[in-house]
Parts: C-alpha cells; sequence; structure tokens
C-alpha cells in the first residue's frame, strides 16, 4: 500500500493531506492571535502561555513541524519534477478565463510563504522558546511578555507590519486555490460540490488573509 | 484578409527547430484555419517549398487529430472548438497568429506541427477497455443503469484525445485524459468488475510515460473542446486511491 506514494496522485495526497492539516493549524493559531487586540495584553499572554505549556499541544507540535516539512519538501520535489514534463516551452500565452492567477503560482506564494516562515520563527518562536523573554506575574502566576514581544516589534519597525501584511496576503491567496485543491486531490468533488469548496475556499482565504493582516495594522495605527 | 503566420518549423524529430514567418493574402474570413493552412501549403508547394506538416482527419471536431497551439492557446480562442472548427473571421485582418505544436517531453514533435500522441494509445492499452465478451448487443433494458450514470458516461465518452488539455498544463499532465476514460467506464456494472486494475495501471503508464501531476489549475478544463470537467479529476483520485488503500 505504501508504494502509493510513488505515483504522481499519491505525491499529490501527501500535499493535500498536510495541507488540511495546516489549515487546521492556522484556524488555532489566528484563534489565539487575535486575542492581541482585546484589551491590555492579558488576555493574548495568558492564552499564548496556555498554548506554550499544555501537554497535549507540546505532543502536536513536532507533528505540525513534521507537517511543515513534508509539504514544503514534496511541493519542491513535485514541482521541480513537473518542470521536466515541458522541455521546450510556448513563445506565447494567453489567458483561458479560468485559471486563476494564484492555481498558477501556487509555488511562487508556497516560497514567500516560507521566506517569510522563517523570519516569523525567528521574530516570536525562538525568542519565546530559547532565548530568556521578560516575564509578568498576573496574581501568583508568572509568564513570558509575550504581548510585549509582538507589540514591541509592530509597533517600532514599520517594515516589520509591511512584511506580516505581505506574508498574509500570500498565505490568503495560497489557500484561495489551496482549500479546494486539496478537497480535489482527496477526490471529493463533484460538478456540485466543486462550485460550494470553491466558495468555502474564498471565505477561508479571505478570514485567514485579512485576520492575520488585521494584527500588525492595528498596532501600526493604534498603539 | 491578409495574416502574417509565424510558423514552428522543424524537419524530424531530431532535428532543431525555429519560427519562419508567412504572409498570406486573399484569406477569406469564412476559411476554417486548417484551408488557411491548405492554401499556405498550395503556394510553398508552387513555390519549390516543402509544405507545413499539422494533423487533420474528419475537420468536423471529432476525430481529435488536429491540434495546434494558437496564439498561446490550444485549438485558438475560440470556446470548445478543435483547430479544425476554428474560423478566419476570429482573426483580424494583419494580425500576427503564432503557430506552435503541442510542447510536451511524452508528446515528441515528429515534423513541424505534427506531434507524436501514441502516449495516450499506450494508457489506453494498459487498461482503458472492458475485457469481457460483450455478445450480441443485449436489448436495451437487459441491465438497468440509472440515468444519471448515462449522463456521465455520455459526456465523458466525448474525448476525442487530442491533447489539448496536456498542452495548456503547465506540468503537461494527463490526468483529465485519463480522468475521462476512468469515469466513462466506471458507470457501467460491466465497467466496474475491472475498475480498481484499469485505474492503477492507467495511472502507473501515466506517470511512467513523462506526464506530469496535476495542480487543479483548470486549464485543461477551459481548453477541452468538449468541456469535459475537472470533476472527472476528483472522480479519478478517488478511484486510485480506493483501489490502492485495498491493496
Amino acid at each position: 500500500m505504501l508504494e502509493i506514494f510513488n505515483s504522481s496522485i499519491g505525491k499529490k495526497l501527501i500535499m493535500s493531506i498536510t495541507g488540511l492539516f495546516l489549515m487546521l493549524f492556522l484556524v488555532v493559531h489566528l484563534t489565539v492571535n487575535l486575542m492581541l487586540l482585546v484589551g491590555d495584553g492579558e488576555v493574548f499572554n495568558r492564552a499564548a502561555h496556555f498554548m506554550g505549556t499544555n501537554p497535549a499541544v507540546r505532543v502536536i507540535e513536532p507533528i505540525l513541524a513534521i507537517g511543515f516539512i513534508f509539504h514544503i519538501f514534496y511541493a519542491t520535489y513535485i514541482t521541480l519534477q513537473n518542470r521536466k514534463k515541458r522541455p521546450i516551452g510556448y513563445t506565447t500565452s494567453a489567458s483561458n478565463g479560468l485559471s486563476t492567477w494564484s492555481s498558477k503560482n501556487i509555488y511562487i506564494l508556497g516560497a514567500t510563504i516560507f521566506i517569510f516562515l522563517v523570519i516569523h520563527l525567528a521574530n516570536f518562536f525562538w525568542k519565546l522558546k530559547f532565548e530568556s523573554v521578560e516575564t509578568i506575574t498576573y496574581g501568583d502566576e508568572t509568564m513570558p511578555n509575550a504581548y510585549a514581544l509582538v507589540a514591541g516589534l509592530f509597533t517600532n519597525y514599520w517594515w516589520y507590519d509591511l512584511l506580516y501584511v505581505i506574508g498574509a496576503i500570500s498565505l490568503g491567496l495560497h489557500l484561495s486555490h489551496g482549500f479546494w485543491a486539496a478537497f480535489q486531490t482527496l477526490g471529493w468533488n463533484g460538478t456540485k460540490w466543486l462550485k460550494r469548496l470553491e466558495v468555502v475556499a474564498y471565505v477561508y482565504a479571505i478570514v485567514i488573509g485579512t485576520g492575520f493582516s488585521i494584527i500588525p495594522i492595528y498596532f501600526f495605527l493604534f498603539k | 484578409m491578409t495574416v502574417k503566420l509565424k510558423i514552428w518549423r522543424q524537419k524530424d524529430s531530431s532535428s532543431k527547430g525555429k519560427f519562419e514567418v508567412y504572409e498570406l493574402d486573399n484569406v477569406a474570413p469564412d476559411m476554417s484555419f486548417l484551408e488557411m493552412l491548405d492554401s499556405l501549403n498550395q503556394r510553398l508547394v508552387k513555390e519549390g517549398k516543402s509544405p507545413v506538416a499539422f494533423d487533420h482527419d474528419c475537420r468536423e471536431g471529432i476525430c481529435g487529430s488536429c491540434g495546434i497551439y494558437i496564439n498561446g492557446r490550444p485549438h485558438g480562442n475560440d470556446h470548445r472548438t478543435t483547430t479544425c472548427e476554428l474560423r478566419m473571421r476570429g482573426f483580424k485582418d494583419g494580425e500576427t497568429i503564432t503557430i506552435e505544436p503541442w510542447r510536451a517531453a511524452a508528446f515528441p514533435v515528429v515534423k513541424d506541427l505534427v506531434v507524436d500522441r501514441s502516449a495516450f494509445d499506450k494508457i489506453i492499452q494498459a487498461g482503458g477497455y472492458i475485457s469481457v465478451n460483450a455478445g450480441a448487443a443485449q436489448d436495451a433494458n437487459a441491465i438497468p443503469v440509472p440515468k444519471h450514470n448515462a449522463d456521465v458516461a455520455f459526456d465523458t465518452a466525448s474525448c476525442i484525445g487530442c491533447g489539448a488539455c496536456v498542452a495548456a498544463c503547465k506540468n503537461a499532465s494527463a490526468m483529465l485524459f485519463v480522468a475521462a476514460k476512468i469515469t466513462h467506464l466506471a458507470q457501467f456494472p460491466q465497467g466496474r468488475v475491472e475498475a480498481p486494475e484499469r485505474v492503477k495501471r492507467m495511472v502507473a503508464k501515466m506517470d511512467e510515460l513523462g506526464f506530469g501531476s496535476c495542480t487543479n489549475t483548470r486549464a485543461c478544463e477551459a481548453e477541452c473542446p468538449k468541456g469535459i470537467s475537472i470533476s472527472t479529476i476528483a472522480k479519478l483520485n478517488r478511484e486510485y486511491l480506493t483501489a490502492k488503500l485495498k491493496d
């Protein structure tokens, strides 16, 4: 059965399953992040502390990392393989009126998100995990002041705000194609479901794209 | 009308091709695209030059022979037409028309605009058939087939194997072609018997022959002269994954 992954459809199956898993993660990530917009940071700090210490989250974290690695590795491998399938290209190209820009540039968008991801991990994940950050005490509970870390970055450096908005828009565009394509690869599609999944994909992509964009814009404008 | 034709010329599969430009006068707007090429060829023959080689047969959009990449699109700019159904009235007087062969590693150029599409035949030979002895035609009601299945089978059986899907796909993938055949044969009780084996063999052959994988850009669906939907690709994925999971 494992030889399924040697086939072209099997490799796309890996992209689909890891993609769906990462999309689920994005919902959790955005939910926690939107708490940045509430109050003076206590809600976000408590949520971040919960995510950082909860045993279930600790177990899922390495699985998430594997999900990212497989998604990125297979995307690169499949793209490189596919490029060999047309050794001599066309000299002209015209729009067919149906293919979206995101679908044709899904790998470019993915690569943009990858560059953003590296910077993003260095900005927050690495600092909270492996470096000492300032702490804050609520009642008798002391925890890292993640809010101060985020607020510091977004209020002091406008280009980080811009970078995070570009990252969020790239992600939204990537998802506008990736969401329904993941279901298509799994075989869950038909003439009726094709249209429905496309609509859900756009709604999901807009929620994720604008949701993550709002945060740096909020800090840039109001803090 | 007058058109300027920028045509890919290649002597044979081993030589290196290049574009050549021809001016053609007296093109009637009601001419089909292939008739226009015919008139160019007549002139070239009179001039003692080699005519432009292109595939054609029925010239009524049902054989799938004619496949030319015209101004950046397979079968040209008209919706759901083959090259032979394309009329010159769709072009402007004095327009430069770029004419290229299908480009895919699995479809090597034979000469000029003619490509070798036997890879499609090899995929069919790998399993695109029903191997029971059907005998004489049965009574129409002997094997009940739901209306929906009959409709899907009709729609997918309309694939003429022209290769526009491969030509249009950025990965030169044959998924829409294979999906049409798989979906078509999966609709009937006779076809279901071999369905798991069929899909495994046809997909393996498609991969072996050097077609790419599917990025779901829908370019194939947009360019298919028969309008076959990518929902058939979802069906192919479903058939393949369930067949493989049972292994």
